[in-house]
């Protein structure tokens, strides 16, 4: 395996176009990352030579599908180092959260009790206080350090013993802090609670060990992993896919139908009412293949290396304030910042002149904004196909909004 | 581009701030958020008896736009009742290219907008949170 940044990038069409007259320097890979052609040449094989329903037909074309998606299934766990038949296809990393607050929350006994973090995605909150209101849960919330990481030093006063499930962002959307996963996975396990990670800002930065990690439920968005959108997964451990319920009902997740009574299919298929996203799954599965094939050493050395350009630059420039941590260490390539006097938006439009998508606003962390009294930062999420232009470009585009918008 | 967007006309709005801050004694207060973007505007107005404004004041957390739009409001809301402050979102709304015919000042500096359909909301912004207050 190796690294050449121009092949890399060879691989990415789109971003070999210009915007506003500049090239485009494509920096909201937090939000969605691009695809490279060999997954959609994966997904255009299926639609011009095997489209077809899947799991039921008995034609040719049905079979074909079926074997690409069940393929498809294959790569994802292989990927996260787990079972193909422990993998879920969704509708997306917040569909799969919001199978788990059903199903597993279904489970649960009024008072019983979830911990999240103050610095959660709203998929990470919104299910979690969907499914209060159904059943009589209850909420914790572990706050954030000052450097915009989850404070663990709380768990012991957080934890109690009907503590059930922590649910919490592998790698935070905002301040790109990486979660310490053995702390939490220790300490929840000691009083039997269940551990989640939201890893959609994890996943695309690499292939996973879960069997290491220790978490029982584990989340990601296929579109962010450069795949396509409509698709993402939810891998739980086998004893829980097993004692969960359906979420939706439909065709393919049944045994048996009667109006007496129907019985359920195992997992994974209990939960894939009706007919799957199956394109989508055939490219995430393309994605994660091609992620396989990536020098991770080196991509991570290289994307950390844009982290700290990004970061050094934006110290430079008058009334920016970074929010995350101040080191490389135990991070991902996200970097918010807020700069006096500009809102956020205002930001994010003059780097769109200069041909530089970011992503503005509260990154659907409000919470989060609202512990820093922020309304809202300007995000920059760096992926592999990212260069030192790229940044430069940030760069002259942020100075250009602190002189003329202040 | 948005060095178009961010013409003159507009920053000066915005750096103007004409009633930013708050009444001391409002006949109502109402503060309106874009879930989109978590802007927020608070307008405070006080009333006469015929439901003509007096005065006016708002706070702004949001961008430029939004800045500029409260600062435009301001300067030309007082006396005006809620039909009055409806044409005034007409003459933005044309500002905008949503509705035909030519916008006045103070609004017609937001022309820029035109072509930034997802910052029109930001125009917007004030004059939902004034209409709330006249209703």
């Amino acid at each position: 395996m190796s690294f050449d940044l121009g092949i890399l990038r060879a691989q990415f069409p789109i971003l070999a176009q210009a915007v506003n007259g500049h090239p485009l320097h494509y920096l909201d890979n937090g939000a969605s990352a691009q695809t490279p052609l060999t997954v959609l040449d994966a997904v255009r094989h299926y639609e011009t030579t095997s489209r077809a329903n899947v799991v039921r037909g008995v034609h040719v074309l049905a079979e074909r599908a079926t074997e690409a998606y069940e393929n498809a299934r294959a790569e994802v766990a292989t990927f996260l180092g787990v079972e193909p038949n422990e993998i879920v296809f969704t509708g997306g990393c917040t569909a799969a959260i919001n199978l788990v607050a059903y199903s597993y929350g279904s489970l649960l006994a009024p008072g019983d009790r979830i911990l999240l973090s103050e610095l959660e995605h709203h998929s990470n909150i919104v299910p979690w206080q969907l499914l209060r209101s159904r059943s009589g849960i209850e909420l914790d919330v572990l706050p954030v350090t000052e450097e915009g990481r989850i404070d663990l030093s709380a768990l012991p006063r957080k934890l109690t013993p009907r503590t059930k499930l922590i649910s919490l962002a592998h790698v935070s959307n905002v301040t790109g802090a990486a979660l310490d996963v053995k702390q939490v996975v220790e300490a929840a396990h000691s009083i039997g609670a269940k551990v989640m990670l939201d890893g959609a800002q994890r996943a695309p930065h690499g292939p996973l060990d879960l069997e290491s990690l220790g978490v029982d439920f584990y989340v990601f968005a296929g579109h962010k992993v450069y795949g396509p959108n409509g698709v993402g997964i939810l891998w739980a451990k086998r004893d829980l896919l097993e004692a969960m319920p359906p979420f939706h009902g439909g065709g393919s997740m049944i045994g048996r139908v009667t109006f007496a009574e129907t019985t359920w299919a195992p997992p994974p298929r209990r939960f894939e009412a009706g007919t799957p996203p199956i394109g989508p799954a055939i490219g995430l599965g393309a994605a994660c293949k091609w992620m396989r094939g990536l020098d991770w050493t080196a991509v991570h050395a290289h994307e950390m290396a844009l982290t700290q350009r990004a970061m050094d630059g934006l110290q430079k420039i008058s009334g920016t304030r970074l929010l995350g941590p101040q080191s490389l260490q135990d991070r991902y390539p996200v970097v918010s910042f807020s700069l006096d006097g500009v809102h956020t938006h205002d930001v994010a439009q003059v780097l769109d002149s200069f041909g530089v998508a970011v992503r503005a606003g509260h990154h659907c962390a409000q919470p989060l904004m609202d512990h820093f009294d922020l309304a809202g930062t300007t995000r920059v999420s760096i992926a592999p196909y990212n260069d030192s232009g790229d940044i430069d470009a940030m760069l002259t585009g942020v100075e250009h909004a602190a002189k003329t918008l202040r | 581009m948005s060095d178009q967007l961010y013409q003159e006309r507009i920053v000066a709005l915005a750096k103007a701030k004409i009633g930013a801050g708050k009444l001391a004694a409002p006949t109502k207060s109402v503060r309106r958020d874009n879930p989109l973007c978590g802007d927020r505007v608070t307008v405070d107005v006080t009333l006469d008896e015929h439901g003509k404004i007096k005065e006016i004041a708002h706070q702004v957390r949001g961008c430029l736009l939004c800045q500029a739009s409260a600062s435009a409001l301001a300067s030309v809301a007082v006396g005006r009742d809620a039909a009055g402050v409806a044409v005034l979102r007409h003459d933005a709304e044309r500002a905008l290219g949503r509705e035909s015919g030519e916008a006045h000042e103070p609004f017609s500096a937001f022309e820029p907008v035109r072509e930034h359909k997802s910052r029109q909301e930001c125009v917007l912004l004030p004059f939902e949170a004034l209409k709330d207050a006249l209703s």
